[in-house]
């Protein structure tokens, strides 16, 4: 840094001082208290207004797709779990679900539903945490608390039967790595109604709040048309009406068996998006309670799954609805029992392209509670 | 010996004695608050979100106050210089602080205990009460931060938005009491509850709307001294600390204690205006005048912590209003609300009058 | 009546709010679900996955392992080093050295799974801090064996 002296300062700084279209480049991050992650956004800001945004993105890249590429099948499966990290399950299954299908390998059906019941645990841990930082980036320091209060359940509820609490390695080719117990299936009956009151303790606390209401309607509008352009999914276009979920959609595993409904809000701004994921929690409570009355007893994985994996040369791909949008995984394999190539193509990249031409014209405080609603995991961007 | 205590007991020693006793009173009142309502604080939040607050230093954490100033004082003070304003960036801290001890002259603790009986008492707590924005900007302008001076511009707006009701919510209490003086406005409120203006405003017809005009000043006070919902300067997660990014050490240490000593003159004015001061209010005060000023003293604290606890209560429960949610409030809600009163108030008063 | 509708409606939700959080305010007193470690700890779950240890063959006194090398095949990150020798009148190799690199180790498990002896298993050691990154670059699986026998 250079060493002015005081008439060099003052030069200087007249300099700086502009006219009335002088704006400034604030940068929001990497280190910030509500990017969630690694993420820097180029604000070029004239007073409390954003002219132009640029998120700069890469901060976290891992290289999990050239990890793919030296590893196999199985060796992959712990990278599955660190690409988002909340949604571990979600990836997972998108993982397990692609070699499945290139393999044409047979998952038992209990396995089926154990997968179902700890995807849609999962979903709800995921909302719980996407929703509480959202709160208290909106100031509201309280409810991440609650959210966590309720997440250390559902994380007893997993360990117990994976042993891990966050980046769950519990899915294998063919089925899952450990059946469940009676402690499990009478925790997870016990936990419905739980979360359905703390669910309602969270609409009197937060939702109808008029203070978090004035925050979040009519910012941050979506319209369907900018969806289509980036490729948004998830509860992002589903705020704005687009009523796409992969598990209606394209269904996968056993979710053809279970009776929920896809919540869908059509006024496009962050509430509609804070509705849609209040509902869905209650949606996976009530695929949760469906799964575990018709638990079917049976093997927890196929026995006939060779150690030695080796997937049929061709392109393979496989879709499930994570937390935050459409996971889909891509397989290129020629034979051998390492892919050639495999893509991940995650949710997070394509709601955040949307950021630049949202928050055009935004205050800033409007643009950290829009970023909030967009629900953003940053190694899910940078992969 | 005891020539010496008679000495200092009468005048002309007397009123220097009770100065310098008033002085060290009142800076330790305020130092102990300061230093103490920031473990009431952590505590509070810690029970809203169902855990157990500080717990490891002393018993409870009390000590937790104690440690936290050894180690703000062993920091070093860090400062932008060249590239800041070396001079104000030294004296926006101060200039935060010495007026909101100032306002302890005024403010009447018991009976015996009013520092100096001014008649425009009011008058000289918000002519105090109105330094702490120009601090603010100081701070954030001098720091040559960019986050500092988005927040600094949003004080001041937000500063001026509110001082008008809080003045007009005042002005109508002044109206209501006839006097500024706050020893004088404690003293009307002697007797039962009923006789606190809170109450006495609606029965005796002079502002039957004296609760909304105590919720007004309520939440006028909560904006003036910036805390949640209405903490837009020091919105953590948006602007990091907001004004006092640069600021370590003593530097922050001042900035903090001086908005707790705000809460606490604000919360004191609402006892004394509405609340009944340092009256019991339930059960007589006893005849010796020194006793009386004690239990005095225990009801007004009682009553002020109760006002605090609230204070603290919101911060924890709403999230931040957005700053153009701020100032509707403030200019289209409570300035109307306010005007209201003030002219309801003043027609009652005269009808009343003349009957 | 919007104007005044608007403020009723919002005053009451705040009413509201402030009501869950004093009714959580006051529950606190009567106890919450935290545990103040470390002066008290919960218990560790069956399945907790812990960094790899040997099992205790109860008849040999040894561990199971044959140095097959199936684990250090199958890790992901490469944490598993190991290294056997065929005793004088025994059928399968027995293993002499078994280093774990558990800065890597993603705990997935794949050694655990495939062995052929069962002789890996998850610890439950979660109160995990050194002096030096030596001390988990270079778990020796076989020495902690031996510090645990001789208990």
């Amino acid at each position: 840094m250079l060493q002015l002296n005081k008439d060099e300062a003052i030069a200087h700084a007249a300099h700086c001082v502009g006219g009335p279209n002088e704006t400034f480049v604030l940068n929001l991050g990497p280190q910030h208290p509500s990017t969630h992650g690694v993420l820097r956004v180029k604000l070029t800001m004239d007073g409390e207004f954003i002219r132009h945004a640029e998120p700069v993105c890469g901060y976290m890249h891992r290289m999990h797709e050239k990890m793919g590429e030296n590893r196999n099948c199985a060796q992959f499966l712990p990278n599955t779990g660190r690409i988002d990290y909340l949604s571990a399950m979600q990836y997972t299954h998108g993982w397990v679900g692609a070699v499945e299908r290139a393999c044409k390998i047979e998952v038992p059906l209990r396995a089926e539903y154990i997968r179902v019941v700890t995807s849609e645990l999962n979903r709800i841990a995921s909302h719980l945490v996407g929703w509480g930082a959202w709160v208290m980036d909106l100031g509201g320091l309280t409810p991440i608390l609650y959210a966590f209060e309720d997440r250390e359940k559902i994380l007893d509820l997993l360990e117990g039967v994976s042993g891990a609490r966050l980046t769950f390695c519990y899915y294998r080719i063919g089925g899952v790595c450990a059946d469940i117990d009676d402690a499990f299936i009478q925790g997870a009956k016990a936990f419905v109604p739980y979360m359905r009151e703390r669910l309602k303790m969270y609409k009197d606390l937060v939702t109808d709040n008029v203070i978090l209401r004035k925050r979040l309607e009519g910012i941050g509008i979506i319209s369907q048309d900018m969806c289509r352009r980036y490729g948004a999914c998830g509860p992002v276009i589903r705020g704005s009406g687009i009523a796409n979920d992969t598990r209606k959609t394209e269904p996968y595993s056993v979710y053809k068996d279970f009776d929920f409904e896809i919540p869908v809000y059509d006024t496009c701004d962050s509430m509609a998006r804070y509705l849609v994921r209040m509902d869905e929690m209650e949606q996976s409570l009530r695929i949760i309670e469906q799964s575990l009355a018709k638990l079917p007893e049976g093997p927890f994985i196929n026995p006939k799954v060779p150690r030695l994996l080796k997937v049929p040369a061709g392109n393979y791909s496989y879709a499930t609805e994570a937390g935050r949008g459409r996971f889909m995984v891509r397989l290129v394999a020629d034979g051998s029992d390492k892919p050639y190539r495999v893509k991940l193509r995650t949710p997070c990249l394509s709601n955040m392209s949307l950021f630049a031409e949202a928050a055009e014209g935004m205050m800033i405080a409007d643009a950290i509670a829009f970023m909030g609603s967009l629900d953003l995991v940053i190694p899910d961007i940078d992969r | 010996m005891s020539a010496i205590i008679d000495f200092l007991f009468t005048d002309p020693a007397w009123p220097w004695v009770r100065m310098i006793l008033f002085l060290v009173g009142a800076a330790s009142f305020a130092g102990a608050n300061a230093a103490y309502l920031v473990w009431c604080e952590r505590k509070v939040a810690a029970y809203v979100q169902r855990r157990p607050g500080p717990m490891e230093v002393g018993p409870q954490g009390l000590i937790q106050p104690i440690a936290d100033a050894v180690k703000l004082l062993c920091k070093q003070m860090l400062s932008p210089i060249p590239q800041a304003d070396g001079i104000l960036f030294r004296i926006a801290p101060v200039a935060m602080v010495m007026p909101a001890l100032m306002c302890f002259v005024v403010v009447p603790f018991g009976d015996l205990l009013i520092p100096a009986r001014i008649d425009l008492g009011l008058l000289v707590i918000f002519a105090f009460g109105a330094f702490n924005v120009m601090s603010l900007m100081l701070a954030g302008w001098s720091s040559n931060n960019k986050y500092a001076t988005i927040s600094s511009a949003r004080v001041v707006s937000q500063n001026v938005a509110y001082e008008i009701p809080m003045l007009l919510t005042v002005v109508t209490m002044i109206m209501v009491t006839g006097t500024t003086d706050l020893g004088t406005i404690v003293a009307q409120q002697s007797g039962g509850f009923w006789h606190w203006n809170i109450l006495s405003g609606i029965w005796t017809l002079a502002n039957p709307l004296v609760p909304f005009t105590f919720l007004i000043y309520f939440i006028c006070m909560l904006a003036e001294t910036n805390r949640a919902p209405f903490d837009l300067a020091e919105a953590e997660s948006e602007l990091v600390a907001g004004s006092f990014t640069e600021y370590s050490s003593m530097g922050f240490g001042l900035f903090f204690m001086a908005e707790y000593i705000n809460i606490v003159v604000g919360c004191s004015v609402a006892t004394v205006l509405f609340l009944g001061g340092w009256h019991p209010g339930f059960f007589p005060l006893p005849a010796n005048p020194w006793l009386a000023s004690l239990i005095g003293f225990g009801c007004f604290c009682a009553k002020l912590y109760t006002l605090i606890f609230f204070v603290m209560m919101a911060r924890w429960t709403y999230p931040r209003t957005q700053f153009y949610g701020l100032l509707n409030l403030s200019w289209k809600i409570l300035i109307p609300v306010a005007l209201v009163t003030l002219l309801l108030s003043g027609v009652l008063m005269k009808l009343t009058n003349l009957f | 009546m919007g104007y005044f509708g608007e403020i009723y409606s919002g005053a009451k939700s705040l009413v509201i709010g402030m009501r869950i959080t004093l009714d959580q305010f006051f529950k606190n007193f009567r106890g919450n679900s935290n545990v103040p470690y470390p002066h008290a700890t919960l218990p560790i779950p069956e399945k907790y996955r812990g960094h790899i240890i040997f099992t205790h063959d109860p008849e040999t006194g040894k561990s199971r392992c044959i140095a097959c090398k199936s684990c250090e095949r199958a890790c992901p990150s490469g944490c598993i080093l190991v290294e056997g020798e065929k005793k004088e009148g025994e059928t399968k190799k027995s293993v002499t050295l078994f280093e774990l690199n558990f800065t890597r180790c993603s705990l997935c498990g794949a050694c655990v799974e495939v062995c052929p002896t069962d002789a890996l298993d998850f610890s439950k050691r979660y109160n995990l801090a050194g002096t030096s990154k030596a001390v988990y670059a270079k778990i020796d699986l076989v020495e902690d064996l031996k510090k645990r026998t001789q208990k």
